[in-house]
């Protein structure tokens, strides 16, 4: 035996021995539909009327959002009660064909690739199969999802003997064992340090939880009780949906369910398609820079190039930076595509069935083991961190080919603020029980200005539309973090424009009545603005954690109340503890356990503004004076605009002057185009800047420094250096020099 | 603006026969519409810290809601004529400008001509 025959034979041992399951390029990299199959052709073929196909869509979807609701009513993590969920309905196939309408829009083209997974490896391995009343789960990023602290539940649905479809949830459940409490670790320097690592697995069978890999999965997390509560309210959520779809088959036949969810998804993609084509053809690009890995401070590059030809979309993201090989910031390319998909569903085309079908038109170009391209070896829990910015530079890019579309279902608009400003916590809460978990303020980002009107105040996370933010009094009946300022809207830290970017609030927030309490923030955009203004409109400024350690402020405030102030610039710039430590940081805080009374303090963020401020209407800037929103420094050195401190009243006359002034100025200190790019433009990074991507060419990519580089084609990882060792050699090396001058 | 004028922002627009980028405040040629509508702007490098004020003391902290000015600069581009700020970009020190509108010129007068594009 030999030649051909010899290798067929190690080619089917090596099938048939497989060590070890990993996450599968084939399912992870695509996003497309399964093929129309022979038995949906059928279907398709037998149940054709329009009308019908309608009927069975709205039951279906009905079913979506009364598992959706069933869902957020019953879940016990904050996640779940906010809304940061979906439910849906998969094809026999694996593809997500309808899903509830409100909650995380993220998770509308990223959820079929376990379903896939579990279609492509257990349905015929005989230790697995997909029987009636099976209950499979999942949470690992790298087989689908978009982090480890999202939990799916997914169960078949059959119909005498033939698979049918999926049903299922996906909740953002929280804690899941990782080296830090709350389920999103930016402390994680590899995906073991990640928790819970479910890849698509059975845990149930006749719609029971065997008990055994229950108490497992509640002995890998930190809140036993509530993977418990979180599983049980998938599980019935599932079975309502499941219960739906044999009510539809009952009302109107088995070809009836497989016709309507394949058409939903073909309508979609036509529509999709329709829409693209109205769009002119051409280019956009952006390039935004993250300023952090939640460690520290870097610059990663975010480079995007839009390119719409007919009725297709593709967005090249080659060039950007770097993956970072023991930092949580790393996107699997799936989870850039769902958050992409969020700027379609939600702001774009919000009028749309939500399926993965959205996406089906748009190609996605990226550079293996880049940031937005990870491979599985590095830690995504904190993947926001760079597709957050990813879906800013195409949100920003969008406007300048929606503006001449032919077909618009929604107003242009600038960059919604893009960051989860709010605060992780873990320890012991005050009825003694161990806690970790997210506060709900991540869902007040700042929206953006649009074409017509300014951004709403604290309204909305860019990946949900609707999400709530939670009563500041139940959670303090739940776990012992107060908030002295919950809600209160900061000053001059907003998007100024023609329109300006809602503003985003203040979170002065400590604790109380605790043996054991730790704060965490997971946050960039305090050197560098993560989100954008449009067309002559200013970003948002930036956005520090603030501390005030060494002090209890409920022990200060009991005989001297007169001390409380109740923003955070007055409390950072006037000190009016004795005795505290008063510190700035970046917004990447790892767990810190914190002492009754200490403050910590951040700031929700805003959206960008639109247009030239110099167009803004003067009685909205006094509006916004009198508001306490912005400062008489603002009005006279941003808007240009001349009112009476008292009142408000404007001075139209001196107003119009000193805007024209300004004009004047621009004018007078602009540079011509080429005379400035030959002064401005540099072939390398900055020396002193630690910067990871492309600079001028796309091809070459910076790995920190000017003097460290790598081909784009064949990305080095990098590994970054413990911020604490850092900081321990700057501190040497101050202590050797004063040594050396007290010697001298 | 005019019937063979395309708006393609808030402040540009492109008229589709002479094939030139006007400014939409003030009726500006600004340049050929298949070329970079920068090269015909003014631009100017700008403090961030001039738009986006430190609000905490910046002799007291190193992060006071102000961008860092040594990793973050705004160009900001103005049309020569009426001063209207077109556009702008948040950029590290000496980061090459951003070509951000290239579009297909033919395509777009064959959809006007068809009466597709706004």
């Amino acid at each position: 035996m030999g030649g051909d025959q010899e290798k067929s034979v190690i080619e089917k041992f090596l099938e048939d021995n497989v060590l070890f399951l990993g996450p599968d390029p084939e399912i992870m990299e695509s996003h497309q539909m399964a093929p129309v199959s022979a038995r949906e052709t059928e279907a398709m073929a037998a149940f054709n009327n329009p009308d019908q196909v309608n009927l069975v869509r709205h039951k279906l979807q009905t079913a979506c959002n009364e598992s959706f609701d069933m869902v957020e009513q019953m879940g016990a993590a904050p996640g779940a009660k906010w809304g940061d969920l979906i439910s849906g309905v998969w094809t026999a196939q694996g593809d997500l064909a309808m899903a509830s309408m409100g909650g995380v829009l993220i998770f509308s083209v990223l959820t079929q690739h376990p379903v896939k997974f579990i279609l492509k490896y257990w349905k015929d391995d005989p230790t697995v199969g997909i029987r009636p009343g099976d209950i499979f789960m999942h949470n690992d990023a790298r087989y689908g999802n978009i982090h480890n602290t999202d939990q799916s539940l997914i169960i078949p649905v059959f119909h005498e003997g033939e698979l049918i479809c999926f049903t299922g949830a996906i909740v953002h459940e929280g804690e899941n064992g990782a080296c830090e409490p709350g389920g999103m670790p930016s402390a994680a320097e590899s995906p073991f340090d990640e928790g819970l690592k479910m890849s698509p697995f059975k845990v149930g069978e006749n719609y029971e939880f065997r008990r055994d890999i229950m108490t497992f999965l509640q002995n890998s997390v930190r809140e036993p009780k509530l993977q418990l509560e979180g599983m049980k309210s998938k599980l019935f959520a599932a079975m309502r949906m499941e219960s739906r779809v044999r009510d539809a088959i009952e009302e109107y036949g088995v070809q009836a369910v497989i016709a309507t969810l394949r058409k939903t998804l073909l309508d979609t993609e036509q529509e999709t398609r329709r829409r693209l084509s109205t769009w002119p053809d051409g280019i956009v690009r952006t390039n935004l820079f993250a300023d952090g890995t939640l460690r520290e401070n870097c610059l990663i590059k975010i480079r995007c190039e839009l390119e719409k030809r007919g009725d297709e979309l593709i967005i090249d993201f080659r060039g950007s930076s770097p993956e970072f090989l023991n930092r949580a910031n790393n996107t699997v390319l799936a989870s850039l595509k769902g958050m992409l998909a969020q700027e379609f569903l939600s702001f774009v085309w919000p009028d749309l069935p939500r399926n993965q079908a959205v996406f089906a038109p748009i190609k996605l170009r990226t550079d293996k083991r880049s940031a937005l391209h990870c491979s599985p070896d590095a830690p995504n829990a904190q993947s926001m961190m760079t597709f957050f910015p990813s879906f800013t530079a195409v949100q920003i890019a969008v406007p300048k080919f929606l503006y001449s579309a032919g077909h618009r279902a929604t107003d242009v608009i600038a960059g919604w603020y893009n960051m989860i400003v709010t605060f992780i916590y873990g320890g012991v809460n005050q009825y003694g029980e161990l806690v970790g978990n997210v506060c709900a303020d991540l869902n007040g980002m700042g929206g953006a200005a649009r074409w017509n009107r300014d951004g709403e105040h604290s309204i909305a996370p860019i990946f949900a539309p609707m999400a709530d933010i939670g009563e500041q009094e139940l959670i303090e009946e739940e776990v012992p973090l107060i908030k002295i300022v919950p809600h209160r809207l900061m000053r001059d830290a907003n998007g100024f424009g023609k329109f300006r970017g809602g503003h985003g609030y203040q979170q002065i927030a400590t604790m109380k009545d605790s043996s054991m309490w730790g704060f965490m923030c997971c946050s960039i955009g305090s050197k560098f603005p993560t989100t954008m203004g449009i067309f002559g409109g200013y970003a948002p400024g930036c956005y520090p954690l603030c501390k005030v350690r060494g002090v209890n402020v409920f022990e200060e405030m009991e005989d001297n109340r007169d001390l409380l102030r109740f923003t955070v610039e007055e409390i950072m710039n006037e000190q009016p503890f004795p005795g505290g430590r008063y510190t700035t940081h970046h917004m990447g805080l790892q767990l810190e356990f914190a002492q009754p009374g200490e403050l910590y303090m951040i700031t929700q963020g805003s959206g960008g503004g639109y247009g030239d401020v110099l167009e803004r209407e003067p009685e909205a800037v006094a509006r916004e004076y009198l508001d306490e929103l912005i400062s008489m420094n603002t009005v006279n050195n941003i808007y240009h605009v001349v009112l009476d401190a008292e009142s408000g009243a404007v001075d139209q006359a001196a107003t119009a002057a000193r805007r024209q002034a300004e004009r004047d100025k621009r004018k007078r200190l602009g540079k011509p185009y080429k005379e400035f790019v030959k002064s401005w433009e540099t072939e390398h990074p900055p020396e002193h800047l630690p910067y990871y991507g492309s600079w001028k060419d796309k091809a070459l990519i910076y790995r920190g420094s000017r003097h460290d580089t790598c081909p784009a084609d064949a990305i080095v990882p990098v590994m970054m250096r413990d911020p604490k060792d850092v900081r321990i050699e700057q501190l040497e090396a101050e202590l050797t020099a004063l040594r050396a001058q007290g010697k001298g | 603006m005019a019937a063979n004028s395309v708006a393609i922002t808030e402040y540009l627009e492109i008229d589709l026969e002479a094939e030139r980028w006007h400014c939409r405040r003030c009726g500006h040629d600004i340049g050929p519409a298949r070329e970079n509508y920068k090269e015909g702007l003014l631009v100017y490098e700008r403090d961030p810290r001039e738009i986006h004020r430190p609000i905490l003391d910046d002799t007291k902290y190193e992060f006071t809601y102000a961008p860092d000015p040594s990793w973050c600069r705004i160009i900001e581009f103005y049309c020569p004529s009426c001063g209207t700020m077109v556009e702008n970009e948040y950029l590290p020190p000496g980061h090459p400008l951003t070509r951000d509108i290239e579009l297909d010129i033919d395509q777009l007068k064959q959809r006007h001509a068809q009466g597709e594009a706004k």
